[in-house]
């Protein structure tokens, strides 16, 4: 059981800055008594980008969506263990306004096909009934769409479906969709996976660049990806945390042989 | 070499000429089936199209003896199926009206919920509910409506038989629309805060509308000819009716009427046009909806 505790140097490191979600041997299964993720403690650290590492059925995604509840889509699904956001109890807070502190972003990208850019990047307003002024909403797209760099080259067909667009750039307005009501943490769960290597790169320089204003947990399958953007790492297997610390370190030296072996292509 | 040579040669062209034979077995068959419809279409307008004049749709069906002075003066026989019209708009609008609130929330609930013994009853009944003949629901809606609530002969209880029959492709067609939605749609709105109801209804209806819409006009094609349950609740009139709880006509209703009179029975081919052609365009329109409104993942 150590090892999925953290190591005592990189304890001290993560307790100096400052935690904004504390998972505290959190497990959570999908029905009856098997696990997907067994006691897993972490704290994740504000205006940092965490990624979360690990072969398919880690249980990483599992993970990804206890955090703003999206697990509990499916009706038998039941935890133990703790989240806090900010010290607050995410499972006393009432999902819906759990989830708009918390946004997301999905594999692939899912942009509202019903609705035009401009509608897509207040879609949080307009399908919970939240009224706005014109200059409000203008506001707040031109401000989402500059923070994900997209404003430049949709500007002009603002008012075109979202699903015009490219693959690389409908991730990115899903990426403004979940900005635009500001919320403290965003998750995103494989978002590249489904992209090729230039929107990858562009939304990877992105997330960097969103740090400073938002924290950032980033379900990522590609070891590369976790390296060139992430602050800190965990490596996930079979339910289990097996390692977390800062990026650098565990990629140059990992604690675990499980985590040493994965980095080193061995498994995944 | 050469023998073998020849051989392939010869098994070449055998696989060609069966190549072309059964092309065209296909589509000597495909003619065929489409030949009915062609033939019914052919007849209706040959025998009608003297019938379809601005009077057909404005005038009320003429009484046995008019047509009959009319016969006897070799003239076209006088007066329309404007009451037969009005009846149909009547009582298929208001069937849908019951119909498709109550097929949406269903399909909805079919949607959302794929396990559990609730909804695999519901969709038992629904499949059930398809087969059941309509002259069966048509003594429904008599026991239902016609004795209990409008004391006699009424378009209300033709509209409530008509909807039964409409739910189940309602229903049926709405759950498949729904389910062919990736549910990452449903995760995206679920993740930005929104409460369930409203993503149903701000995120999967409209997305799957194309879907849904075209099963809701297939539904109202397939009532628009129904006769037998109309005869047992609307009973039919030679009067325009707007009141929903007296006796209503419709067009199959006046098919039938012109079926049982030898006077009347030349205009049975104008009738039938008429409402050969009010189905159409709904298909047509069914389809151009389907094209028009069909959404991009």
């Amino acid at each position: 059981m150590e090892s999925t505790i953290l190591n005592k140097e990189d304890e001290k490191i993560i307790q100096i800055e400052s935690t904004i979600l504390n998972i505290d041997e959190l497990s959570v299964s999908y029905g009856g008594d098997k696990y997907s993720i067994d006691k897993v403690s972490a704290g994740i650290q504000k205006n940092k980008i965490t990624a979360i590492m690990g072969p398919s059925g880690c249980g990483k995604s599992t993970l990804l969506r206890a955090i703003n509840r999206m697990h509990e889509l499916y009706p038998e699904t039941h935890h133990k263990g703790s989240i806090t956001l900010g010290g607050e109890d995410i499972y006393k807070i009432n999902p819906i306004q759990l989830r708009r502190k918390i946004g997301m972003v999905f594999q692939r990208p899912n942009p509202f096909p019903t609705m035009s850019i401009y509608d897509n990047v207040i879609a949080a307003y307009i399908l919970n009934g939240i009224k706005l002024k014109r200059s409000e909403k203008n506001e707040i797209v031109e401000r989402s769409l500059r923070e994900v760099g997209l404003w430049d080259e949709t500007k002009d067909v603002l008012h075109k479906r979202g699903t015009f667009l490219s693959g690389g750039q409908q991730q990115r307005l899903c990426i403004a969709r979940a900005l635009a009501y500001k919320p403290e943490v965003i998750l995103l769960d494989e978002p590249t996976s489904a992209l090729d290597p230039i929107a990858t790169a562009k939304i990877e320089d992105l997330l960097v660049k969103l740090k400073k204003n938002y924290t950032i947990i980033l379900v990522t399958h590609n070891m590369g990806q976790a390296a060139r953007i992430s602050d800190y790492s965990m490596f996930m297997y079979l339910g289990e945390l097996v390692e977390y610390g800062k990026t650098k370190k565990m990629f140059t030296t990992p604690k675990d042989e499980r985590t040493e072996a994965y980095l080193m292509g061995k498994f995944g | 070499m050469n023998i073998s040579n020849s051989i392939s040669q010869q098994k070449l062209k055998w696989r060609i000429f069966n190549d072309r034979l059964f092309s065209i077995v296909m589509m000597s068959l495909a003619f065929i089936s489409a030949l009915p419809l062609l033939s019914i279409l052919y007849q209706l307008i040959k025998k009608g199209y003297k019938q379809i004049r601005l009077n057909f749709f404005i005038e009320v069906a003429p009484d046995t003896m008019e047509a009959m002075m009319a016969k006897v003066n070799h003239e076209i026989i006088p007066g329309g199926i404007a009451n037969g019209i009005v009846g149909t708009l009547i009582i298929v609008g208001m069937a849908s009206l019951i119909a498709i609130p109550l097929g949406l929330i269903c399909g909805i609930y079919l949607s959302e919920t794929s396990k559990g013994k609730m909804a695999g009853l519901v969709r038992f009944v629904v499949d059930m509910l398809q087969g059941v003949p309509s002259i069966v629901l048509g003594v429904i809606a008599y026991i239902w409506i016609v004795k209990p609530v409008t004391s006699g002969f009424s378009a209300l209880a033709g509209s409530v038989a008509l909807s039964i029959m409409m739910l189940p492709s309602i229903i049926r067609s709405t759950e498949e629309t729904l389910k062919m939605i990736p549910s990452t749609l449903k995760e995206a709105a679920l993740s930005l805060g929104v409460p369930y109801h409203r993503t149903i209804f701000k995120v999967l209806l409209p997305t799957g509308m194309s879907g849904i819409a075209t099963g809701i006009i297939l539904g109202i094609s397939r009532i628009a000819g129904e006769t037998a349950p109309l005869m047992l609740t609307a009973l039919g009139s030679s009067a325009i009716n707007l009141d929903i709880t007296q006796p209503s006509s419709a067009i199959p209703l006046l098919v039938w009427e012109f079926y049982n009179d030898p006077n009347l029975i030349d205009l049975i081919w104008g009738a039938s046009l008429i409402l050969l052609l009010i189905i159409f365009l709904l298909n047509l329109g069914a389809k151009a909806i389907a094209k028009k409104w069909k959404v991009q993942y």
